[in-house]
């Protein structure tokens, strides 16, 4: 019964890191279809946000829910204007763009902060369940993804901005004719995105080794959500994030921890092989 | 007689669009058809069902009595149905000859396919720009490479989306003889808004509206019909 | 500009250098340069596999790196197992391709657009990464050869003469063999786009539609591509491991990927050549910024990615030939109207209006296609 509970837990804290590291880059290639390689990037950026808070003696709350998405943020905000609003449409020329700014800032902080490994231990300590001991930190990320969803939602579903977003993004011209600037849009979304993927990348210091080229083990992860997601961008992260948390999940446990992610990479080759437009492409179609 | 062409109650449906409503369309060998309609009637994805780019929500295409109502995007070609677009389309980075020589390569052997190519370019008039790449071409002769590159191929029934839109009158006029002068051997099916090019080359008409055959006769009964002048939006007859 | 690319004279042109530098460079450098050839030479190969499948297939693989790996792999595995080197060199070209093929359907065949083909080749890199990084145990190893792991494998036996195991490729000939490959690895694929298949391999690239409306069936054409593709930078990947009698997974890494890529990108899409001068153009200058310190040589990579993306999306060789037709064509008007003694004729009637889908197509190859999510 014990172990239920704990696999259960882990199975939840697999999908939730989907879900969070997932968040932003489902923001921008759902929104803006702007697909971003830089992605990993922006988390590495959040997490090395986060330890040079600490090191000014920031609180890492703090720093994790404040200083990680705002830094991030503006990064995006200059990031968009200089290089990816010029090659709006052009999809793989975006593609390239962007990894040549991925490559870019590992440049720039490899430079700055050298290639040695930082860190900063999770807090809040463990809990045991049965003979079981799972970390606290675990809850928290579950409970933030449990969050960000029902924020994503609300932000879309009753704000302006998200009326305004999600008009645009079906149709620009019609933005235009409101009197509404869609790069303006453009910039704000691809700003929130970046933001959440440093919110991503500060929740995640504790748990990895922050490193320049931390982020590289996350965009592919992030995109196969994503894209297999499909269109609809809060239930395809979901649905996405579910379907491939739990498979990594299990065959973690089943085997080892590089077969889970290899289970993972493979179960969406196959579906999207099934399922060429995604989740949201053929179930849930309409919904968020 | 098998019909070449035979559609039976076909329909599609886009999301919430009624696209194409319980069509029956039945064309002879070497017929020459024209298809008139206001814009979303139906006619661009009328041909899109022929040549499988759309597949039908319910309903049956039969070509020569075989049912070709799910096929994959290769095989109209294969099997004898050439489409001229809306918008030309042609290999821009290519040459005309080349554009034309891959259409007949497919069939015939080496000889065979330059021989062809090079009387298609006769016939269809583009063969001193036989080494102009096709993206460099006016629009109306890209329409002509487009129509050489379908007949190259030699396919029993040939779609053309608008053949005449964007060319002059002398153009337009040689288009027709052009058009003839292919129907001796092959069926036509011609969506059209321009009647007078319709009257030079066509002996029947069908009217789609809404997506839904509504008459079928001659250019000049089409012309007359009262609720027809009303409903369509093209050109008028002058 | 692109007449002459495409024409016989260019392809003996690009043959006799080739071979002129295969003979010569031996004479004037020392063994150690000569590494140094053959290392730029075998990258070259590799970025003209990735030149071929994007530049005339309209195949953007974010992986190609995946099979520059396998064929080191496979080499090396197959050798340390069978001694002599005549099938592991012919077993390093055929599984990367068999990958490929496999791969291949898998996209081609699920009509899966630009997009995903992108992701999912990047994907499987990574899987690949994460397998053989992993296998560092001894437990891990196919007959005799062991994996290795992060460690990589040592000591692979150099490439022997066929059918003789003792008499080893040296570094003398290995450049020898690599240039060749290289001059008829080039000579090959000139040949293969001259030809009916290349034809429509262009084609497909140039307007799917329109090809599948003729009856090709395009899938075939892209495996066909892609499977050669594959076969070629294994190729690369066999002569890699010889080179260094060295592999390990940092083969299979994003990084290296990406460094194909911004070859091909600096260097031209559309020719064969363009490819070549931007790996060497970027393998100069890579080992340039790891002599120094001020600049990191990720950043500079990037730096030139971004700026070329948005800059010259051509790249390096046909921009170069965009700006020599330019001054050929200014050349050309100028004495046309110095010799002139009456006003120029008035061009015929015809008008020259570039249809909206076509971009500038003074390069007639043009780069990418873009298609709708």
């Amino acid at each position: 019964m014990d172990l239920t509970i704990v696999v259960l837990i882990q199975v939840l804290y697999a999908v939730a890191s989907l879900v969070i590291i997932s968040s932003g880059l489902a923001v921008i290639f759902g929104m803006m279809k702007v697909i971003n390689l830089a992605h990993g990037e922006f988390m590495m950026l959040g997490a090395y946000a986060v330890i040079v808070s600490i090191r000014f003696g920031i609180n890492l709350w703090v720093a994790m829910f404040i200083i990680a998405p705002v830094a991030v943020g503006l990064v995006g905000v200059v990031l968009e204007r200089l290089v990816i609003r010029r090659l709006y449409g052009r999809m793989v020329d975006t593609m390239l763009a962007t990894w040549g700014l991925s490559l870019l800032l590992i440049g720039v902080v490899t430079s700055i902060a050298g290639n040695t490994t930082a860190g900063v231990s999770a807090p809040l300590g463990s809990f045991t369940i049965g003979a079981y001991s799972v970390s606290s930190y675990t809850l928290v990320i579950i409970g933030v993804a449990v969050a960000l969803g029902l924020a994503i939602r609300l932000v879309l579903l009753r704000t302006q901005l998200g009326l305004i977003a999600r008009g645009t993004m079906q149709k620009p011209d019609m933005a235009n004719a409101l009197g509404i600037s869609p790069s303006v849009v453009y910039s704000v979304t691809f700003a929130v995105g970046a933001s959440l993927s440093g919110l991503a990348g500060g929740l995640l210091a504790p748990l990895t080794g922050v490193v320049p080229t931390m982020g590289g083990a996350f965009v592919a992860k992030a995109f196969i959500t994503v894209i297999g997601g499909g269109p609809a961008i809060l239930a395809g992260l979901v649905s996405a994030s579910t379907l491939f948390g739990a498979i990594n999940q299990v065959a973690t446990f089943l085997t080892t921890p590089v077969l889970g992610e290899v289970a993972l990479l493979g179960a969406a080759i196959v579906m999207l092989r099934l399922l060429p437009q995604g989740i949201t492409g053929r179930f849930f179609k309409g919904t968020l | 007689m098998t019909p070449l062409i035979e559609t039976r109650n076909l329909n599609v449906r886009f999301g919430g669009v009624h696209a194409t409503r319980d069509v029956n369309f039945t064309l002879a060998e070497a017929e020459l058809r024209c298809v008139i309609g206001p814009n979303g009637a139906g006619k661009s994805t009328f041909f899109k069902l022929l040549t499988g780019q759309v597949k039908p929500t319910s309903g049956q295409i039969l070509f020569r009595g075989k049912d070709i109502s799910n096929m994959q995007p290769h095989e109209p070609g294969r099997l004898g149905i050439g489409i001229k677009t809306q918008v030309p389309s042609l290999f821009n980075g290519l040459s005309v000859w080349e554009n034309v020589w891959l259409s007949a390569r497919r069939i015939n052997s080496t000889t065979q396919a330059n021989r062809i190519t090079g009387e298609t370019l006769e016939r269809v008039g583009m063969e001193a720009h036989r080494k102009t790449l096709a993206g460099l071409l006016s629009h109306g002769m890209r329409q002509w490479v487009e129509i050489g590159v379908v007949i190259a191929a030699d396919p029993p029934l040939i779609l053309l989306d608008e053949p005449a839109a964007g060319m002059s009158d002398a153009e337009v006029d040689r288009t027709a003889e052009l058009i003839l002068e292919i129907n001796r051997q092959h069926a036509l099916v011609v969506v059209e808004h321009d009647m007078n090019f319709i009257r030079m080359i066509a002996k029947k008409v069908t009217v789609l509206h809404q997506g839904a055959v509504i008459k079928e006769d001659t250019p000049d009964r089409i012309m007359s019909d009262p609720m027809i002048q009303q409903i369509y939006l093209g050109k008028k007859p002058h | 500009m692109n007449r002459f690319a495409q024409s016989w004279v260019s392809a003996a042109l690009v043959l006799a250098i080739g071979i002129a530098l295969m003979f010569g460079l031996p004479g004037v450098m020392d063994e150690y340069t000569l590494m140094q050839g053959t290392i730029y030479a075998i990258m070259a190969i590799l970025g003209v596999s990735l030149g071929f499948i994007w530049g005339f297939g309209g195949i953007l693989c974010f992986g190609q790196a995946a099979f520059f790996g396998l064929g080191s792999y496979t080499y090396a595995v197959a050798v340390v197992n069978m001694g002599d080197s005549t099938v592991p060199f012919m077993l390093a070209i055929a599984v990367p391709a068999l990958f490929a093929s496999i791969l291949g359907y898998l996209i081609f065949f699920g009509r899966l657009s630009d997009v995903y083909m992108g992701v999912i080749t990047l994907t499987v890199t990574l899987i690949l990464f994460n397998l053989i990084n992993s296998t560092a145990g001894p437990e891990w190893k196919i007959g005799n050869a062991p994996l290795g792991g992060f460690n990589g494998i040592p000591g692979i036996p150099t490439l022997n003469f066929p059918g003789q195991v003792d008499k080893a490729l040296s570094p003398g000939d290995l450049f020898y063999l690599t240039m060749s490959c290289l001059l008829v690895t080039y000579l090959g694929l000139r040949c293969l786009i001259s030809s009916k298949i290349g034809r429509v391999i262009i084609a497909v690239k140039e307007n799917e539609q329109r090809i599948l409306l003729l009856g090709y069936d395009a899938r075939l054409y892209k495996l066909f591509s892609f499977t050669l593709g594959g076969a070629i930078a294994g190729l690369a990947g066999c002569l890699f491991a010889n080179w260094g009698a060295f592999t390990s997974p940092t083969i299979f890494s994003l990084a290296q990927s990406a460094q194909i890529i911004i070859w091909v990108i600096v260097g031209g899409l559309g020719t064969f050549v363009g490819p070549v001068v931007g790996c060497v153009a970027i393998q100069w200058l890579t080992t340039q910024i790891g002599t120094q310190q001020t600049f990191n040589s990720n950043l500079v990579l990037g730096a030139i990615l971004v700026v070329f993306v948005l800059l010259v999306p051509r790249g390096v060789v046909p921009s170069l030939g965009l700006v020599l037709e330019w001054i050929w064509n200014k050349l050309k008007t100028k004495a046309m109207a110095e010799n002139a003694a009456c006003p120029q004729p008035l061009l015929p009637e015809v008008k020259f209006t570039a249809p909206s889908q076509t971009p500038s197509t003074a390069n007639a190859i043009s780069i990418t296609k873009e298609q709708a999510a």
